[in-house]
């Protein structure tokens, strides 16, 4: 299937006048012409099957700017943010709303940036990961369309989020986006990436690349709210300096097939905190990669991926803990809890730990079931009959990574989603 | 209005309660005293009808129905409520949420119309000072993080709301600090009128001056082995269990 991208995609091909960048493009086609997509070959790719981008030849989409929808697209826009659009892989600077910005800091678009501030893309791209990750990677490199470029400054903290809305709007096409986000010493910012589309086939590919200068401390939400038809990688590749924080919050709801990998690699008492929730339906595939590494010392990781799963739904949770020979005091922790509503529900859990240091605090634990039977019976006892209690039970089952959510708008977005999904009725949404 | 009669539980092959005999009237507040393991918490389970445990013999009358015939909701809603000894934790599910939907089953179960939201609010806003709680609790999922006498405080709350006739409460009082004990008794005494009955579970004869009983059980390996009045606590604490055993064998 591989091949019949290359040929198609040789007629796409970005040329700049930046030789860096025209060699990282041609060596990543390199490297795909290699490779191709992942196969199930892959020890990272076993549970996952890109058969989808082979019945489909998804192109990129040529800039459309009679899109119309903008009403489904407000609806997403969350109030008191900075915004940027990109529409089928492409920024749109009219749909978007950057007024504001404290001095020094730089979000543009990715083609922007690669203009106005070459020097500083060419010090980031490709620190994080490599085209050597998976063909998807080497894909992404060499045919990015745009994306997002951002940079706050040291000890500058941003008093809005920035949210970024990836709209796919026509069939067939394919949106091929690459972020870079760096945040300096001490710098503060909460970033929310939002992804839908209209209800047919296309594919979306979005990799960032997360560089956390020392003391820096980003939130980061992934709300990911693809069509069912569609196909979704969302790659996240993290590189944590001392002392830096990143907390996570996944929220996997689309997708006929959808993919996000989050990697992170820690610096000494770097910490990460990584929540997700991902609610299959039909016949979703659902399909969550984490990858924590502990380098250094005293570093700190918290993980917990909970997972809803209906009908022919089916999901996989692969989460790699590695602790270092130097990584003394590391701290870690790791989770995935899922329960499976239906007997055609599938899940497929991998925790992994690789431990090479001797002190150390790891924990790890999966869970594939049915609910707790003492909570359905405390709610009986409290006058609750046991099928309400169950559907409490398992609404509270999600919830719970819901109401991790600081950010009020962004919660009551994603509550209304899982309200959306939620296969039970009679669920009020007034939980609160 | 409770009436438990040569009352026989097992767990498997393993007999627990061994011929309960026990009459509550309405208005009267009971004791169970006895030592650990002697089948207190199980009295109290399988009258809240949780399962796991046989009865093999003996009748339980509630308000004249048979009490072990009813499903544990239908008990709740009848007004038959049990403060867990330990309570458990619902993460995702906020403790104003599941107050609401408890109130408004048992509502339903009396033929009246769900509670507005504005006298929800007022009432658990009422209830929840009388027990000296933080508003806050309300909003935070059901006893996840709670403090043990938070969790204990928690149980009353929901009596508080649900105002039911038949109070079981289990080691209420175990691991309360003096200040929370008072508060959690001052919420039982407010609740204690005279159509109302309960059944205290301690171990401790602290509580007892607080909620003065009017009749102290003492229940040792599955049965009860001497009744008496609010003395007999003092009795107790002074000479230990073994003296009630030894009296009675
Ligand atoms: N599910 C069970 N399976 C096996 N044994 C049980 C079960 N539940 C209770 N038991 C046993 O029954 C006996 C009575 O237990 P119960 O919890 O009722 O005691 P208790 O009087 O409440 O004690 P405590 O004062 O420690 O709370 C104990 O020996 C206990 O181990
Ligand atoms: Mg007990």
């Amino acid at each position: 299937m591989s091949e019949q991208y290359l040929k198609a995609y040789d007629e796409h091909r970005f040329v700049s006048s930046l030789p860096w960048l025209n060699s990282i493009r041609a060596s990543a086609k390199q490297q795909f012409s290699q490779v191709g997509f992942p196969t199930q070959i892959e020890e990272e790719w076993r549970y996952t099957n890109l058969a989808i981008l082979n019945k489909t030849l998804f192109l990129p989409a040529v800039l459309d700017n009679n899109f119309l929808e903008t009403e489904c697209l407000q609806q997403h826009i969350l109030p008191d943010v900075w915004s940027m659009v990109l529409v089928d892989g492409h920024f749109n600077a009219a749909l978007s709303n950057l007024a504001g910005l404290p001095d020094n800091t730089l979000v543009m678009s990715m083609q922007e940036a690669l203009v106005q501030h070459p020097e500083k893309i060419e010090a980031y791209f490709s620190q994080a990961v490599s085209e050597e990750e998976s063909g998807l990677i080497a894909f992404n490199n060499s045919w990015f369309m745009d994306g997002v470029f951002c940079y706050v400054p040291a000890n500058c903290q941003l008093e809005k989020p920035l949210q970024i809305i990836h709209v796919s709007t026509q069939a067939n096409t394919m949106a091929n986006t690459r972020h870079i986000i760096a945040l300096d010493v001490s710098a503060q910012a909460e970033i929310i990436e939002t992804f839908i589309g209209v209800d047919e086939h296309y594919a979306c590919v979005a990799v960032s690349e997360i560089f956390l200068a020392d003391n820096a401390q980003l939130t980061a939400y992934k709300m990911q709210s693809e069509s069912d038809k569609a196909f979704h990688f969302g790659g996240l590749y993290i590189k944590q300096a001392r002392d830096s924080q990143f907390i996570h919050h996944n929220f996997a709801f689309g997708g006929r097939v959808a993919r996000t990998d989050v990697h992170t690699d820690l610096g000494q008492a770097a910490s990460c905190d990584l929540n997700g929730l991902y609610i299959g339906a039909s016949r979703q595939h659902i399909d969550n990669h984490t990858r924590i590494e502990h380098n250094q010392p005293h570093a700190v990781s918290k993980e917990l991926y909970k997972g809803l799963l209906d009908e022919r739904a089916r999901a996989v949770f692969q989460g790699r803990v590695l602790v270092a020979e130097q990584a003394q005091k590391t701290d870690s922790n790791m989770y995935n809890r899922n329960l499976l509503l239906s007997d055609k529900a599938e899940i497929d859990t991998k925790p992994q730990l690789e431990i090479y240091a001797d002190d150390v605090k790891c924990a790890h634990g999966v869970t594939v079931g049915q609910l707790d039977e003492k909570l359905i019976a405390y709610l009986q006892a409290r006058c609750i009959d046991e099928a309400t209690a169950k559907n409490m039970l398992t609404f509270a089952f999600a919830n719970e990574m819901v109401e991790k959510v600081n950010n009020k708008a962004l919660y009551k977005q994603i509550l209304a989603k899982v309200l959306e999904k939620f296969p039970q009725k009679g669920i009020e949404a007034d939980w609160l | 209005m409770l009436s438990i009669k040569n009352l026989h539980v097992s767990v498997g092959d393993k007999a627990i309660l061994k011929g309960i005999n026990l009459t509550i009237n309405a208005g009267e507040v009971h004791a169970i005293m006895g030592p650990n393991g002697a089948g207190k918490s199980t009295l109290s389970h399988v009258l809240s009808g949780k399962s796991g445990y046989t009865i093999t013999e003996g009748s339980v009358t509630y308000k004249g129905q048979d009490l072990l015939a009813l499903a544990p909701e239908i008990r709740a809603r009848e007004g038959v409520f049990l403060a867990f000894q330990y309570p458990l934790e619902i993460p995702g599910v906020s403790n104003i949420y599941l107050l609401k939907a408890a109130l408004n089953a048992m509502r339903q179960h009396q033929g009246l119309p769900e509670v507005d939201a504005m006298d929800f609010l007022t009432l658990v806003k009422d209830k929840i000072k009388l027990l000296e709680m933080d508003q806050s609790f309300l909003y935070r999922s059901v006893n996840e993080g709670f403090s043990g006498g938070e969790k204990k405080r928690n149980e009353i709350l929901q009596a508080a709301i649900l105002e039911p006739s038949l109070c079981v409460l289990d080691e209420t009082d175990s691991g309360l600090d003096i200040d929370a004990l008072k508060i959690v008794s001052a919420g039982v005494n407010s609740l204690r009128s005279a159509d109302r009955a309960f059944l205290m579970i301690t171990h401790y004869q602290r509580l007892l001056d607080y909620i003065k009983p009017d009749i102290v059980h003492v229940l040792a390996d599955g049965k009860i082995v001497k009744s008496g009045g609010a003395e007999l606590a003092l009795e107790l604490e002074e000479k230990g269990y073994n003296w009630v055993e030894e009296q009675a064998a």
